[in-house]
Parts: C-alpha cells; structure tokens; sequence
C-alpha cells in the first residue's frame, strides 16, 4: 500500500522536474543563442521581453519539484544534494547569475553595463544546460552509495563511468553536450513563437540545424546508456509497452522537424517539448523503482519502496491536488495574457 | 583545524542573512503597495498610482535579489544539512514544497503582470495583481515560519520505523501555536522595514527639495505604518513570541535575558556586558522586579536561571545571543519613539517643516534591518544546541560526507558574490531613488528607469 503511494510521488515529481526542464529549458536555451541570434540592442531585449514575464515562474517548477521531492523521498534530497555537492553549489551560482542578467540588463543603459549581462546571461545559460544533462547522466549512470545511504562525488576523478565515478567522466559530459544541443534546439524554437523579422529567420535556421544534431547525439546517447547502466533496460525488457514512451519522443522529433520546415512555429515549439518529455519519461521508466542507482552494491540503490517517508504521503495528495490545479491556472493565465509575438513598439511604451 | 560543521553553519548563517534582507522589504512594501494601488483605485487619483509606480520599481528590484538568493536556501538543506533532511524532511519538506506550490507561482506569475500588465489590462487587473502579490508574499512568509516554528516547537508529527519523521496532523503544523506568535511578530517587522524605508525616502526628497507632493505622500503613508508597525511589534507579537520562549525553552529565555541564577522578584538587565567566567553581568543597569512582571504577571515570581539547566542544554554562545536579543529590543523602543514623536507632528501639521525629525527618519532607515536580523539571530541561536529543538542537536544535523574544505571552498564563493550582490542591489536601489517617481504625463524623469527589459 505504501508502495503505491510513493510511486504515485515517483510519478509527481518526474512530471514536475520534466515540466522544469521544459519551461525553464526554453529560457537556457534562448539564453546560448542569445549573443549570436538577437545582435542589435532592440532584438536583444525583444529576446529578454520574451522570457521575462515567464522566466521566474518556470524556475518555480524546479524548487517546487525539489520541495516535492525533499518531503517525498527525504533520504534522496538527502543523498543526492549532499553526494553532488560542488556541482549544486555552482549550480546555484550560475542560477543568480541567469535571474540577476535578466533582470538587471536593461536598467542601466551604458557602453559596458549591458555587454556585461548579456555575457553573463549566455555564459551561465549555456553552462546551466550542461550541468543538467550531466546530471542526468549521472542519476541514470547511477553514484557510489555507501550502506548509510550517503556519497560524495568529485567533480572528476577519472573520466571513465565505475565503482567510483566523478560527476563528470566520458558519459555524463556527453549526456550534458545533448542536454544543451537539445535546450538550444527547444530555445530556438521558442523564439521562433515570439518574434519576427532577422530575430526570427536566424531562430528558424538554428532550430533546423539543431534539430538534426540532436537526433543524432540522442542516438549515440541511448547506445552509450545502454552500455553503462545495463540495469535500465530490466523494465523495458519486463514490460516492452514501455517502449512506446521514448518511441514517442522520436515520433515528437520528427515532427518538430517536419513542422519546422512549414514554418508552423507554435506547433514545431510543441513538439520540441513533446520529444524532451519522452526522452525523460524514458529514462524514468528505465530507473523506476530506483530513485539513485548504487555503484557499488545494487542493494544500496535508493529506491521508491526505501527512500519514501514512512507516513504523510497521503496528506500531501491532499494539498498538492489543490495546489497544482491553481499552478495550472495561473500557467495558463500568464502564458495566454502574453500570448503571441513580442511587440517591438511596445518597448517603447512607458510600461 | 576547523570541522565542516563550523563552515556549514557559518554559511546558512550568512547566506539566510543576507537572503532575508530582501523580503522583509518585499513583504512590506506589498502591503504598503496595494495601499497605494486600492487609495489609486476608490479615488480615481492618479497622484496614488504613480507613487505606486516607484515603488513597485524598487519592489521588483528587492524581489528580483530575493529570488536569485532565495533558492540557495531550499538547496542547502539537502547539501550542507543531509542528515537534519534525511531525518526531518517527511515533515518540513512538506511546508516547503507548499510555499513553492502556493506562493512562488502566485507571486512569480503576478509579478508580471505588475510590471508589464498596466496598459494591458488596465486599472482594476493592476490592482488585483498588486494584492496577489501581497498575498504570494505573506504566504510565502507563513509557510517558511511554519517551518522555523516546527524547528523551535515541534509538533504534529510521529516516528516512523526507520527512525525519521513524518507528519501525522496537517493542521496541527499550520496552526502550530509557536508559529502564529512567531508569524505576527515577524510580518510586523517586515511592515517596519517596508514603512521606515518608504518613510525616509519621503524625508529624502523633503530634505533635499524634489518631488514634494510624492515626498509627503511617503513620508505620511511611511510613518502612520512605522508607528503603528513599532508599537504592534512590542505589544502584543513580541511580548506572546517571548513568552513562547519561556513556556517552551526556559534555557534560552534565560540567556536572552542574561539571567544566570533563578531568583524571585528577578529584574530585568537593559545594559551590561555578560561575563561567562563568573556567570553575571558587567556593569549592569537593571529595573527591579521587571523580569518576574513580564513573564508571569507578578512581581514575586520565581524567574528559573541559566543553573537551573544542564550546561549541554545551553545555547551555545550565550553572549551573541544575549546581544541579539538585547540589539533587537534597544532598536524597537527607539523606533516607538522616533515614530511616535514622528505621527504626533504629522497630526500637529508640523512634520513637513520639522528638518531635524526628518534627519532622524531618513538616517533611520537601516536600523529596522539591524533589528530584524538580531530577531532571528535571537531566535536561531536562541535555538542552539539544537537544530530541532528536543530531538536533533545541530552537530548531527549537517551532511557526513561533505568535507570542511569543500564547505569552506562554497562558503568563500558565497561571501565574494554577495559582496558583489550588495554592492549592485545598493547602487540600483540609489539610482531608482534618484531619478524619482516619474511625474504623470511627461516622459523624462524616470523614462530609463522602468522596470523593464
């Protein structure tokens, strides 16, 4: 019984950390494409007017996952933020120095004020979509656990996946360059949605190009997950329906593609999402039960059956139900009431 | 050699400072804000909207630093502080994946339409943004005290199988009876900060001659809130989050107080230096029989001392938490006293031509900060040796495995960006009072200084 609760919480937030990864990977992305595709001051704040009524909500979804997580599964916030210590911390850092570059560009108009921000603003966007690609790769490569349930990881050690990886070795750093080929492909897209004129054709082209990369990165990504952590085929291989999730995000792919080259923008942004959360959903299908795979003895992995807390799951149905369906609403309201392309003129209106 | 835990301490210290620095003048300004928005709204005058204006400038402003130092906050729960998480995060992770869920949606997605949405849609949408930010706020603030409360009176929650806890009574923790104290008391002092600051921006411009007919607008609106704030937070939500303290952690009551041997009819100490070798106060000023007074209503009561408990229950630097203590309630009887005389000229038809009290409300603005951190640092420290109180001490809290030179590494890394960060925030928040409230009509003051991209 209790198992079932706690997988209802596997399944809540995987939702709301893949939901993250949408919303706020539009904002990286725009962000890595933001120096060489918004080149004149007009186009760079069209760029900044396009995430900025959004970009804080969508980073609500990682804390609120986080929060989700932290009361779910105490014994992973626990492990994970702890074991992966240095690379949160940066993480961190590179967070304010995303929302502060935003925020702070436009209020001093100065020769050097802005290049600094908008530096700042791609820099750290680009190093965010990489540090969470690899951190993906390191929740699917799986951490050295020991049998109080805790790890500490370096940052590298020697770059090969093992008993006692780093954070970063030849798996993970490939799992990072996808996560960021991805978010610049879902970030072009974006901006395809919200702008015009040259902002829009470089968006466009950026877009196609990425789109192809990232098929055939995912490619190399899935054969070199499968020789790392063969565990994760088990539930493929148990139940193939499962199948059907990552086949999903291929079909998504390719849609994005195709609607791409018709110039259908909203539906090309949507597919881009589409394929992000079936690449996600696959990978969770491959992890569950397990929450963080040990490396050194499967029997130390912690799993939705050990790591839950022993009681109060069934209280937080309760209030997260009420919860999420006012998110939903405000989500909705914010992204219809600034719906469209961004208005150039309306930059130069008092508001 | 110092051990992590020293740096793990050490940096939740400084980074929970400095984070709060920001929504205490967040969460006031709301209020202060939506004030202005609904006098805008009844009255048709547009006078109200534009200083609304200014200030919803130097809110997002506050609330945009707020936000980037504000994560580090959830985070360093599960990397400094792994065990405490591990053993407590079935009931606290609770409140806090319940203010993601209820208040940094509201406030991140009306924030919005504050800044962009006037135009849009109009007068009655920009009010009612203006008061979902002031409810995203105060709720935000609600579920982290719900939290700090939980830590100081834990309640409502069981011991599961594997020795952790999880929450048993939903409402028991929200209506926690430490919280409702803590919660008042606290949210008062935000109104302070927000109201001494829009106070001495009014004397500012006064003093210096620009923006008269805004100058009065903030200086009356900022001292009727700093005078009522200042009362409000003696009595009644510092006197009932006191007397929690002596209900439910006499040890801490006592070293607040620097009362180290129980006595009857004890009296209150208003200076002196606390002497740990010799266990009394130096150079003591004291009010006779004050202490017994306050705590019991009784002149005779016996007051328990620091001796009446075993030193390991001790908080564990007693002198800084005596100071805190001390630090917070100095500050709260001169702001009683600087608002008071300041609401009193006001009602006179004097204050506007009174420089001297102007000098005094302008140079006053910090001190409600200096105030607000001796408050938590009288309730963090008050807390020590425990991280929760009864259960968890603080040195069993922190992450095992994370080792005193990479918890030193983040701490240095920390100190250096927020140095940075508050050189920034202080340079923009000067160049916004600078350019002024943007005068209706005319598009040059202020232009540039929209809060925009």
């Amino acid at each position: 019984m209790e198992g079932s609760l706690s997988t209802y919480w596997f399944v809540i937030v995987t939702l709301m950390l893949a939901v993250y990864v949408v919303l706020d990977g539009f904002d990286f992305g725009t962000g890595i494409i933001y120096l060489f595709a918004a080149r004149s001051d007009v186009e760079r704040r069209t760029v900044l007017r396009a995430i900025g009524p959004v970009w804080n909500g969508n980073e609500v979804w990682l804390i609120a996952g986080g929060g989700l997580l932290f009361f779910a599964f105490p014994k992973v916030y626990a492990a994970g933020f702890s074991g992966f210590y240095l690379a949160l911390i940066i993480v961190l850092w590179l967070l304010m120095f995303r929302g502060l570059s935003i925020e702070l560009r436009s209020h001093v108009d100065h020769p050097l004020w802005r290049p600094f921000w908008d530096a700042s603003f791609a820099v750290a966007s680009l190093l965010l979509a990489i540090v969470f690609g690899a951190a993906l790769g390191n929740l699917l490569r799986g951490v050295p656990l020991n049998a109080e349930g805790y790890f500490f990881t370096a940052l590298w050690t020697t770059f090969t996946p093992g008993p006692e990886p780093g954070i970063l070795d030849w798996y993970t750093i490939l799992m990072g360059v996808l996560g960021a080929v991805i978010l610049t492909g879902h970030g072009a897209n974006y901006l395809a949605m919200k702008t015009g004129g040259d902002l829009y054709q470089r968006a466009c082209r950026i877009a196609q190009v990425t789109g192809w990369l990232m098929a055939a990165l995912s490619v190399v990504a899935i054969l070199a997950t499968a020789l790392v952590q063969p565990a994760l085929r088990r539930n493929y291989d148990a139940h193939p329906v499962g199948y059907a999730v990552p086949l999903l995000g291929v079909l998504a792919l390719a849609g994005m593609l195709y609607f791409r080259r018709r110039e259908r923008n909203v539906a090309a942004f949507l597919a881009s999402s589409a394929f992000i959360v079936g690449m996600l959903g696959g990978a969770a299908w491959g992890l569950f039960p397990n929450l963080l795979l040990a490396t050194k003895d499967p029997a130390w992995s912690l799993t939705v059956y050990n790591a839950a807390t022993p009681g109060g799951l069934e209280i937080g149905l309760v209030w997260f139900a009420v919860g999420i369906s006012l998110v939903i609403t405000y989500t909705v309201y914010v992204y219809r009431s600034f719906w469209g392309k961004v208005d150039l003129s309306s930059l130069e209106e008092g508001k | 050699m110092a051990s992590a835990l020293v740096y793990d301490r050490l940096q939740f210290a400084v980074t929970i400072t400095f984070h709060y620095l920001f929504p205490q003048l967040t969460m006031g300004l709301a209020l202060l804000i939506l004030y202005l928005k609904s006098r805008a709204l009844w009255t048709g005058n547009r006078h109200f909207n534009d200083a609304a204006r200014f200030w919803i400038k130097l809110f997002a402003l506050s609330f945009a630093f707020g936000v980037v130092t504000g994560i580090p906050m959830e985070f360093q729960f599960g990397t400094n502080w792994a065990k405490f998480s591990r053993y407590a995060g079935g009931v606290i992770g609770q409140t806090l994946a319940m203010e993601g869920l209820f208040a940094f949606f509201l406030e991140s997605s009306f924030l919005g339409i504050l800044l962009f949405g006037e135009k849009r849609f109009g007068p009655r949408v920009h009010w009612f943004a203006a008061l979902m930010l002031f409810v995203g706020s105060w709720l935000s603030g609600y579920l982290i005290i719900a939290t700090n409360a939980w830590m100081q009176h834990p309640v409502a929650y069981a011991v599961g199988a594997d020795g952790t806890l999880h929450l048993t009574d939903f409402w028991g923790l929200l209506l926690n009876p430490w919280l409702v104290w803590q919660y008042a008391h606290n949210m008062t002092a935000a109104v302070a900060t927000g109201s001494f600051v829009m106070a001495a921006v009014g004397a500012f411009y006064l003093l210096s001659g620009t923006h008269p007919a805004y100058a009065r607008t903030f200086l009356r609106t900022g001292v009727v809130a700093a005078a009522l704030a200042s009362v409000v937070l003696i009595f009644p939500t510092g006197h009932g989050a006191g007397r929690m303290v002596f209900e439910h952690q006499p040890s801490t009551g006592a070293a607040f107080e620097g009362h180290f041997h129980s006595e009857r009819g004890a009296g209150i100490v208003i200076l002196g230096q606390p002497n740990m070798e010799t266990m009394t106060i130096d150079n003591p000023l004291v009010i006779p029989w004050a202490l017994s007074f306050l705590i019991y209503e009784r002149f005779g009561a016996e007051v328990k001392g620091l001796d009446t408990f075993p030193r390991d229950r001790w908080p564990d630097n007693i002198p800084l938490l005596y100071y805190a203590y001390h630090i917070m309630v100095g500050l709260g009887t001169i702001f009683v006293a600087i608002m008071l005389t300041a609401a009193l000229l006001l009602w006179l038809g004097y204050l506007y031509r009174a420089r001297w009290l102007l000098w005094i409300i302008l140079l006053s603005a910090p001190f409600p900060y200096i105030a607000t951190t001796a408050g938590w640092m009288t309730a963090e420290l008050g807390r020590q040796p425990w991280l929760v109180y009864g259960l968890l001490r603080t040195s069993e809290g922190a992450s095992p495995l994370v080792s005193s030179g990479n918890a030193l590494f983040t701490l240095l890394g920390f100190l250096g960006l927020y140095l940075l960060l508050g050189l920034l925030f202080i340079f923009l928040a000067f160049d916004i009072v600078m350019h002024g409230p943007a005068v209706a009509g005319t598009r040059k003051a202020g232009a540039a200084r929209k809060p925009g991209y």
